[in-house]
């Protein structure tokens, strides 16, 4: 398991993490709705992709399907691709007819690779309008990691009684 | 009184509780049973940890069940920690997928 590493800089959030395969196969990965739908959701959540156009202005239309049920839409707009480079966009979050929800704040992103022999490294850059737009999508992505925090307790535990 | 979660985790007791509710909901007679200390004193950390909001406790019947309130919990870490775990575990289902990728793509050859 390789290490991600996180920082962020005011509204701008950055994430790198290497890949132990190719270049072309972490591409589809990110870039295919068959593939993206396998592991975009934390388990037992699950990405299903209603309508996906991987191009220049194209978009992917999917919803977060909890294991209660719940459903939360997002929608993807691709703004540039550059094959096996990197790809840039917006993502925000959405009703099911793909329209996006204006009152939560929209994230540019910018997707970066980089192969090096049979490894891959991408960069994932998220900026937001400001910094409390920034905190308030984390907190919405906290009913999706509810499960995911208690992975967290030992972490936690272990850093305050050291 | 309010208090907050490092009140919570400050107790070897209360962080051992915590760490018996992570894999399932337990009434508190069961968490008792657990340590080595009287019903009533094991109650009284429940309690604690039920102003520290880090559990909830519904009554269920005859028996009150303690749940942990893992959101609470993170808060702990900082307050990119949802979003480190969810990427985190994005990332780990990726590798996993790849790796599939990869045993289908060598098998074709």
């Amino acid at each position: 398991m390789n290490k991600t590493s996180f920082s962020t800089e005011k509204n701008k959030l950055f994430v790198t993490r290497t890949f132990n395969a190719p270049l072309a196969l972490v591409w589809r990965a990110w870039t295919e709705a068959e593939l993206l739908d396998k592991w975009w959701a934390p388990r037992p959540w699950q990405s299903v992709t209603t309508e996906m156009d991987f191009k220049e202005n194209g978009l992917r239309v999917y919803y977060m399907a909890g294991p209660e049920g719940e459903k939360h839409w997002c929608r993807t707009n691709y703004k540039t691709v550059d094959m096996h480079k990197h790809f840039t966009g917006a993502d925000a979050f959405a009703d099911e007819a793909g329209n996006i929800n204006e009152a939560m704040p929209v994230g540019l992103f910018s997707v970066q690779f980089n192969a090096d022999s049979n490894q891959t490294e991408v960069t994932n850059i998220t900026e937001y309008p400001s910094e409390a737009d920034l905190q308030k999508v984390i907190e919405m992505g906290m009913k999706e990691g509810l499960s995911m925090a208690f992975q967290n307790l030992d972490e936690v535990l272990a850093g305050i009684s050291a | 009184m309010r208090r907050d979660v490092f009140q919570a985790l400050a107790d070897p007791t209360r962080r051992a509780i915590l760490m018996s509710l992570k894999t399932e909901k337990k009434n508190v007679n069961a968490l008792a049973e657990q340590f080595e200390m009287s019903r009533q004193a094991v109650s009284l950390h429940v309690k604690y940890l039920w102003e520290c909001g880090v559990i909830s406790i519904n009554q269920e019947g005859r028996e009150r069940i303690c749940a942990l309130e893992a959101q609470k919990l993170a808060q702990v870490n900082d307050w990119l920690a949802p979003f480190r775990e969810l990427w985190e575990t994005r990332f780990n289902q990726l590798d996993e997928l790849l790796d599939d990728l990869e045993s289908q793509t060598d098998f074709k050859m």
